[in-house]
């Protein structure tokens, strides 16, 4: 039996009598979704809605020279045939850029490409029908002549002065460089005494959310008003875009998110038919549905990680770090994503390389370009994978070369646990980590001794494991450095609104979003604690504009240290209301009063004094019983943004163990351990869950995913069958610890715990692999997806 | 189009429709029957979201017809929630969180059910190869395979 029941609590200044802060208490809102109740947006249906297919440009860049519709405005079904041209009379064009990202450009992009197909798979028209299928059969009697331009498909040739310029308008293919030179690398590398350089590849990858993106838009030219249906994370975000761009004011717009089919960063960005779909609504007077089918998720859902980075390490023959320097290249497509930008990925990958280690000397370059290939953007744990890979890559090439334990010369060089605050050479402000402890912890956890001993001996009969490590840092919390400072309107802050009701029970309506995370959860334990009643008494509503607090939504790890802390704090508040009120019905001072299990007690004795059901009934309906003067105020709301710290850092540490067969190249994972620091744990099963879910995600791109594009631009294996996700089969059990360091930040002093699995993994699997092969002579292998082909291409069998 | 009538049990219910030939099963449970339980979420049978029972046995809800299913008997996670048969699975997914957002979990629970109805308690080794044809993007799987192989102990009276 695998399955513990709700772990007790463990007494801390968070605990209240019923607290449940540091408890697994299941999810409220799983048994809809065990029996198929859920209401995704692919699950909506309104009347008179219409469905809405799109022609795709069958080529990675081409002029649009005429687009012939009759034939599909014959179509049986068929409501309209939109062009580009004609769309663009309902809603303007947006530009990816953020202020703060300097001198990062991008060009207008349309939700219909007008005059050009920038990648394949871009829109070139729309048609809506009543149902998909007929919109689809249309599709095809649509005819659009294309004059096919040259497409630039590599990066490393973008800036070439012969290679075409996509965007006319901005120049060159430049989206967006960054240089970052810190200490002395030269003369540290010139003193080290080993230096090992390397080049890092990293293959594109996406999501591949097992919903693929959905919306229903619903324009009531009666009331005026849009509702949007939309699987998305950031609700207010998508509420000021679709306003912004179809010229309408924001309270004229309500973004409803229902249940979603997995997210992961996929569904935080403006995509181009969702935009489309919103602004058809508008043109067409009705409720438009657009659902997209996997093949169209391949092409549209943004790509990430497509980098390659040269790298450099100097170390020192008693293992101390001496200087990192990277050159990261990424093409990003032909626009940056709106409004997150396509910047930001590169740019975390120069924050956050040689970040766990205290090395001063640390040198960078990033370019981003833009390409004829499907637009990349943030995807779970930005940047994180890559740095993450490179900066622990290159650490385990340097043991390896001066012959130190790869745990070693972790230990010689990561920022001590008693030395925060501190910095790290790229500017990143550190709160306080637990490297140390992390790693005393997985050494333990993974019987590491007794791992080596096993590979050692089993290396004698032809078998052949590697160990592998990954120590890490994961932004989460971000404060308004993030997207606000850039002129962006996605909001870092995040509110709660508690209500009682006319039983007692509780109301909670939150800004950020569920996504599966267990958000919702967070939230409901949060306000029960706080406020006092047992959490089946707790409802939470997410996802509508019109209803809850403006927030975030749900992207970089935020939701329960930021949408956490202010539902801890309106249930606070809430308290102090009703004992007001309870105060003035028991004649007792409030503060001699509490809440305890759903009902008011003498706050020394226990013993019970009100139930809420009681206080509410007269605080309704009997007011005026009430003493002159006390008005009961049921309901509080209270906001929260991180102040002290422009991000709330966490840091980890991951292994792998596994085997690989010389003969097919073939991986076998056998298992796999994570120890994080997330602050405060709210709820352990779900912080755990979340490593997991992580972690099997970051082992996809170590061993399977690649988006493979052809010379032309072209997908190649876009679909299902030839694009691998992992399976079940493949997959090892993990196993998770933790150190607790609190950010003082806030009182609940929780983190995010939601990437830190994906930024980890890919190294972790890359290093033990290179550990199995290396007493083999072969050359390590730094280019991701670690296929069987590449495998033995490394061992020279092919 | 050319349109075919279908006669069809569905979650115990007898169902009778028009439906083009070239509908696929849960398109037709979705769109025409307004059961939206069962997913989709590749159309081409490897993501097993659709994952469902026709005549008793598994199958994949966008690779066959609903005209294929005309006689059939079909039971969705509608059928297989109301009728109580995999009550004590579904609690074992919701106490070990053994889903997250959800969208795969109707074809799990009915591909996991397929295996535990042959009894015994199947090896965790088991438990991953018979699940893997149903893609999860949120768990990596450790929770299911925990839920999965607590269900077939319980049912096999605690005993290993």
């Amino acid at each position: 039996m695998k399955i513990t029941d709700d772990s007790p609590p463990v007494l801390t200044a968070l605990d209240r009598p019923n607290s449940y802060i540091g408890r697994s208490v299941p999810r409220p809102n799983l048994a809809r979704l065990t029996q198929g109740r859920g209401q995704y947006v692919s699950d909506v249906t309104l009347p008179r809605m219409a469905h809405v297919a799109f022609v795709r440009s069958p080529h990675a860049h081409a002029r649009i020279v005429r687009i012939e519709k009759a034939a599909a405005e014959k179509a049986p079904g068929v409501i309209a045939v939109v062009t580009g041209a004609e769309l663009a009379q309902v809603m303007t064009p947006w530009v990816g850029v953020l202020t703060h990202l300097k001198g990062l450009k991008s060009a207008p992009q349309a939700p219909i490409a007008v005059e050009r197909a920038c990648w394949q798979g871009e829109a070139v028209c729309a048609v809506v029908a009543r149902t998909r299928a007929q919109a689809e059969d249309a599709c095809e009697l649509v005819e659009v002549n294309y004059e096919e331009l040259p497409a630039v498909v590599d990066p490393e040739t973008a800036l070439d002065p012969q290679t075409p310029v996509i965007q006319p308008t901005l120049g060159d293919n430049l989206c967006f460089e960054r240089k970052l030179d810190v200490g002395k690398v030269d003369e540290a590398l010139a003193s080290s005494d080993a230096v090992v350089e390397t080049t890092f590849l990293f293959g594109r990858h996406t999501g591949v959310t097992t919903e693929p993106r959905a919306c229903v838009a619903d324009w009531n030219p009666g009331e005026q008003k849009l509702t949007v249906y939309h699987g998305t994370q950031a609700p207010h975000m998508m509420q000021n875009l679709f306003a912004k761009h179809l010229g309408l004011a924001e309270h004229q717009v309500r973004v409803i998110t229902k249940d979603v089919g997995g997210s992961f960063g996929i569904k935080v960005h403006t995509y181009a038919d969702e935009m489309a779909t919103v602004a058809l609504s508008k043109l067409l007077k009705r409720p438009v549905k657009f659902v997209a089918d996997r093949i169209e998720s391949f092409v549209t859902d943004i790509h990430a990680r497509d980098h390659r980075v040269k790298a450099k390490i100097g170390v020192k023959n008693d293992g101390a770090i001496t200087a990192f320097e990277i050159d990261d290249l990424t093409g990003i497509g032909p626009y940056s994503v709106y409004p997150r930008t396509s910047g930001i990925e590169a740019n975390q990958v120069v924050n956050l390389v040689g970040g766990p280690y205290t090395c001063p000397n640390y040198r960078a370059q990033a370019r981003v370009v833009f390409t004829n290939k499907n637009v990349m953007c943030q995807y779970r744990a930005v940047g994180h994978p890559l740095a993450v890979a490179v900066t622990e890559g290159l650490v385990e090439l340097a043991a390896a070369k001066i012959g130190m334990d790869p745990l070693e010369i972790r230990r010689r060089n990561l920022f001590p646990d008693d030395g925060y605050p501190a910095q790290s050479a790229s500017g990143l402000k550190f709160e306080k980590l637990s490297h140390h402890e992390s790693l005393a912890h997985l050494d333990s956890m993974m019987n590491y001794a007794g791992l080596r001993a096993e590979q050692k001996k089993l290396r004698e009969q032809g078998i052949y494991r590697g160990i592998g490590f990954a120590s890490f840092i994961e932004v989460t919390n971000p404060s308004a450095a993030f997207y606000g400072v850039g002129g962006a309107r996605i909001t870092s802050q995040d509110g709660a609104t508690v209500k009682l009701d006319a039983q007692g029970a509780l109301i909670v309506a939150t800004g950020v979003t569920e996504q599966g995370q267990g958000a919702e959860s967070v939230v409901a334990q949060c306000v029960a604690s706080s406020f006092g009643v047992p959490i089946e008494r707790v409802r939470v509503i997410t996802g509508d504009t019109d209803v809850t607090p403006y927030g975030g939504g749900t992207w970089a790890s935020r939701a329960a240290g930021i949408g956490g802390e202010a539902a801890w704090q309106a249930g606070k508040a809430l308290r102090a209301n009703v004992l007001a009120v309870a105060g003035a019905m028991l004649q007792a001072k409030p503060e001699a009063l509490d809440i305890r299990n759903g009902k008011v007690v003498d706050a020394v004795s226990g013993a019970e004094r009100l139930p809420l059901e009681e206080l509410a009934r007269v605080a309704y309906f009997r007011p005026d019983t009430l003493p002159s003067g006390i008005q009961a105020e049921l309901v509080a709301t209270r906001h929260y943004v991180p102040r002290a710290w422009p991000f709330a850092f966490t840091n980890g540490v991951q292994a792998s163990y596994l085997e690989v067969d010389v003969e097919t190249g073939f991986v076998k994972l056998l298992k796999h351990w994570c120890v994080e620091d997330c602050g405060t744990i709210i709820n352990p099963q779900l912080v755990d869950e979340q490593i997991r879910g992580g972690i099997v995600q970051g082992i996809g791109a170590a061993l399977f995913e690649h988006c493979l594009y052809d010379e032309s631009g072209q997908l190649t294996n876009g679909n299902m069958a030839d694009y691998l996700v992992p399976m079940a089969a493949e997959m090892p059990d993990i196993e998770c610890g933790h150190v607790v360091s609190p950010t003082a930040d806030s009182e609940l002093g929780a983190k995010g715990a939601g990437e830190a699995g994906t930024a980890g993994a890919p190294a972790c699997v890359m290093n033990a692999i290179n550990d199995a092969l290396r007493p083999l002579g072969a050359a390590p292998l730094t280019d991701i997806p670690f296929t069987p082909a590449k495998i033995l291409r490394a061992l020279g069998r092919i | 189009m050319h349109e075919i009538d279908i006669t069809l049990t569905v979650n115990g219910e007898r169902v009778s429709e028009r439906v083009e030939p070239r509908k696929t099963l849960v398109d037709f449970l979705r769109d025409d029957l307004f059961m939206t339980g069962s997913h989709v979420g590749c159309e081409h049978g490897v993501c097993g979201a659709c994952t469902l029972r026709v005549n008793g046995e598994i199958v994949r809800g966008c690779l066959m017809l609903a005209v294929q299913c005309d006689g059939a008997t079909v039971e969705t996670i509608e059928g297989l929630s109301d009728s109580g048969e995999i009550a004590d699975l579904q609690a074992a997914f919701e106490q070990r969180n053994a889903l997250q957002c959800g969208y795969c979990t109707p074809g799990m629970l009915a591909a996991a059910q397929d295996l535990l109805k042959r009894g015994g308690v199947p090896s965790r080794d088991e438990i991953r190869e018979y699940l893997s044809g149903n893609y999860c993007r949120c768990t990596g799987y450790h929770a299911i395979v925990d839920a999965v192989e607590a269900v077939a102990q319980a049912r096999a009276g605690g005993r290993k």
